[in-house]
């Protein structure tokens, strides 16, 4: 009963007018960023992150929530009507719902989206209220070495379950973690990296970092491919699916929602992989398979449902242990820092009502999605065919000013245009950013946790070695190190993400 | 010898240059011990670690083949970035409108489509936009007009 108690908290926090104005935005927002290409949530939530500052805590991260799930359900849209993902997670999407488009299905394949979407939603959300309180539970336990551990294990997780090279996600957490500690030293008091620029001593923000890999370098990589870019938009005749689409999309929803719920909670891309990991295992068990990639319903049911369940349980570990499981989240656990709220696990008891109120937001949010975005579909139709050279100038503007607001210089503004040029050519170089701004995020955290376990065990490294539960979690980076160098599972990681 | 994968060689060579110069500048700081970590000791320990990774990405470029870096898109990246410092320089001096207006007309430039008439309409329109939304409605402390124009 404690359970429903807490959902009441929830709700009561949720549902006030402001709030719920607030959750909309959101997810309006994040519906319209997912449907525009080139435009992805990290550097949206980048960008607005200035703007909730104002706001109360509650209503900030429940819009900043909503921009996120929301741009996992627009980006499906897209996907589906004009064969363009809008998010790297629909990627999966366009396989069969771009064809059942062509069949004259698009409006079945876009309610197979949005009931795929609103069934995992909800279930997801009820995970999240049973096993956070008990994972934060545990988190009250962590001393030093734990968190420390903990701390490897995400980024190790981070690192395999990157995109692309394991060596190079490695290269750039590390550079990450550097990066993070450039300014003074909480300890000593010592300035580090800052080139006796006093702009530099409180360190550069993480917002400038993320709006300069994922925004600038994103625009210069879109427009690389500028000219190749065409549309064709299909027409939405019935949304309504027939008796024999109900029966076949059940089976995937449930499939796709529990994979994706699953890795979801892993740190690095995990709705990605969700949405790629669910249309395969699909492709394998369905009875239609040789109807994959030709316009199958399940192959739009999965993945949809996994990608919308995984976006929600990566709340998970940033709710209740304050570690960020991919950038969205390290820019939420920024937001929530800036608010003076410290996360963790006291955050489930000394702020009830934002733990619970941003649950139960998810929930209401999802509904919001299904019940304005089919009507709307016609208007997100019209916003995918503006043009990239009229929307690019407009998000560099955003950009700029949203990252001057942050510290009111215009030296952020520089650093911004720095971190455009690395964004670049690190993609260039196939050297993905989010692992990067991950370990930028928890850099000073682990140092001072490092710092901690070492200064409460005399200097002796054994100390993480010896307690049980950093022990365990050490182990589990092991062994995700080591299973991911087997040839077989490596040679697998490469095929999951280049299903195409 | 000769590099069988440029993009490991590449990103090799900045890991390695990166993680030296980080190393190199944190024997400026203290080191400390284990028990007490001075400021230096965690940058030199990722400094070491990342030019470790470095030198094993440069190795791996010379054995494992990879596809080509492939061509930079220099004019994006210099309309793109250029505009967005200049904005930063100007900001002060030019204000805020006539600055954004430079910065959008620039990285507009950017594109294969450009046309002079729509640009400068759209530049215009942004600036307006950021100017009445961010900095009178949202109170942005940015100047509209800036010191050269007696702002």
């Amino acid at each position: 009963m404690e359970l429903l108690n807490n959902l009441a908290v929830g709700f009561e926090a949720a549902l006030t007018w402001t709030n719920l104005v607030y959750c909309f935005i959101g997810v309006f927002l994040g519906t319209l960023i997912g449907v525009l290409p080139g435009l992805g949530p990290t550097a949206t939530i980048a960008m607005l992150l200035p703007i909730t500052f104002t706001l109360p805590p509650v209503s900030a991260l429940i819009m900043l929530a909503g921009i996120y799930y929301g741009s996992q359900y627009g980006g499906s849209t897209t996907a589906i009507l004009v064969n363009l993902p809008g998010e790297a997670a629909s990627v999966v999407t366009t396989l069969d719902g771009y064809q059942m488009a062509r069949q004259g299905r698009a409006g079945v394949a876009l309610a197979t989206a949005a009931i795929g979407s609103f069934f995992a939603g909800t279930v997801a959300t009820v995970i999240i209220a049973f096993f956070a309180p008990p994972l934060a539970e545990i988190g009250l336990m962590f001393g030093a070495a734990e968190y420390f551990s903990l701390m490897v294990l995400g980024l190790v997780a981070a690192i395999v379950l990157a995109r692309g090279s394991l060596l190079h996600a490695l290269g750039m957490v590390v550079l990450g973690l550097l990066l993070g500690l450039i300014g003074t030293d909480v300890n000593s008091g010592a300035l580090r990296f800052t080139f006796d620029n006093p702009r530099l001593a409180d360190g550069i923000s993480f917002v400038v970092v993320a709006m300069g890999m994922f925004g600038l370098g994103e625009i210069i990589r879109n427009l690389e491919h500028e000219a190749t870019r065409t549309m064709v938009t299909s027409k939405i005749e019935s949304l309504i699916p027939t008796r024999e689409d109900v029966r076949r999309m059940i089976a995937p929803i449930l499939r796709g929602t529990a994979i994706g719920s699953v890795l979801g909670i892993l740190p690095g891309s995990g709705s990605i992989l969700g949405a790629f990991a669910a249309y395969s295992v699909e492709k394998k068990v369905s009875k239609y398979s040789a109807e994959f990639g030709k316009g199958a319903i399940e192959g739009v049911a999965a993945p949809e449902s996994a990608n919308n369940a995984g976006a929600q349980t990566s709340f998970i570990p940033m709710l209740t242990l304050g570690i960020p499981s991919n950038p969205v989240m390290a820019l939420m656990i920024g937001a929530m820092i800036i608010q003076g709220i410290q996360p963790g696990p006291a955050v489930i008891d000394e702020q009830p009502d934002l733990f619970w109120g941003v649950i139960v937001s998810m929930w209401i949010g999802n509904l919001f999605l299904v019940i304005l975005n089919l009507p709307l579909i016609g208007l997100w139709v019209r916003i995918v065919t503006v043009p990239y050279h009229l929307l690019y100038p407009a998000i560099l503007a955003f950009a700029a000013v949203g990252v001057f607001s942050l510290n009111n210089t215009e030296f952020d503004v520089l650093l911004l245009a720095l971190f455009g040029v690395l964004g670049y050519v690190f993609a260039k170089l196939d050297c993905e950013p989010a692992p990067m701004l991950l370990g930028f995020i928890l850099g000073p955290m682990m140092e001072e946790y490092l710092r901690r376990a070492l200064l409460l065990s005399r200097g002796d490294p054994m100390t993480f070695i010896e307690r049980p539960i950093s022990a365990g979690l050490l182990a589990c980076a092991v062994v995700a190190i080591i299973i991911a160098f087997l040839p077989a599972i490596s040679r697998k990681r490469e095929e999951v993400f280049q299903e195409d | 010898m000769s590099i069988r994968n440029p993009k490991d060689f590449w990103a090799g060579l900045i890991y390695v240059v990166l993680g030296l110069a980080a190393v190199y500048i944190a024997q400026d700081y203290e080191m400390g011990t284990a028990t007490r970590m001075g400021p230096g000791y965690f940058p030199t320990l990722l400094g070491g670690f990342l030019a470790l990774i470095g030198v094993v990405s440069l190795v791996r470029s010379f054995y494992v083949p990879g596809e080509p870096v492939g061509a930079l898109a220099l004019k994006a990246t210099l309309l793109i970035c250029g505009a967005t410092l200049l904005f930063g320089l100007m900001l002060r001096g030019a204000g805020m409108i006539v600055s954004m207006i430079v910065m959008l007309l620039i990285s507009s430039y950017a594109s294969v489509r450009f046309r002079l008439v729509p640009a400068v309409l759209l530049a215009v329109g942004i600036t307006a936009f950021c100017a009445l939304v961010f900095v009178r409605g949202l109170g942005v402390p940015m100047p509209l007009v800036g010191s050269w124009f007696g702002g």
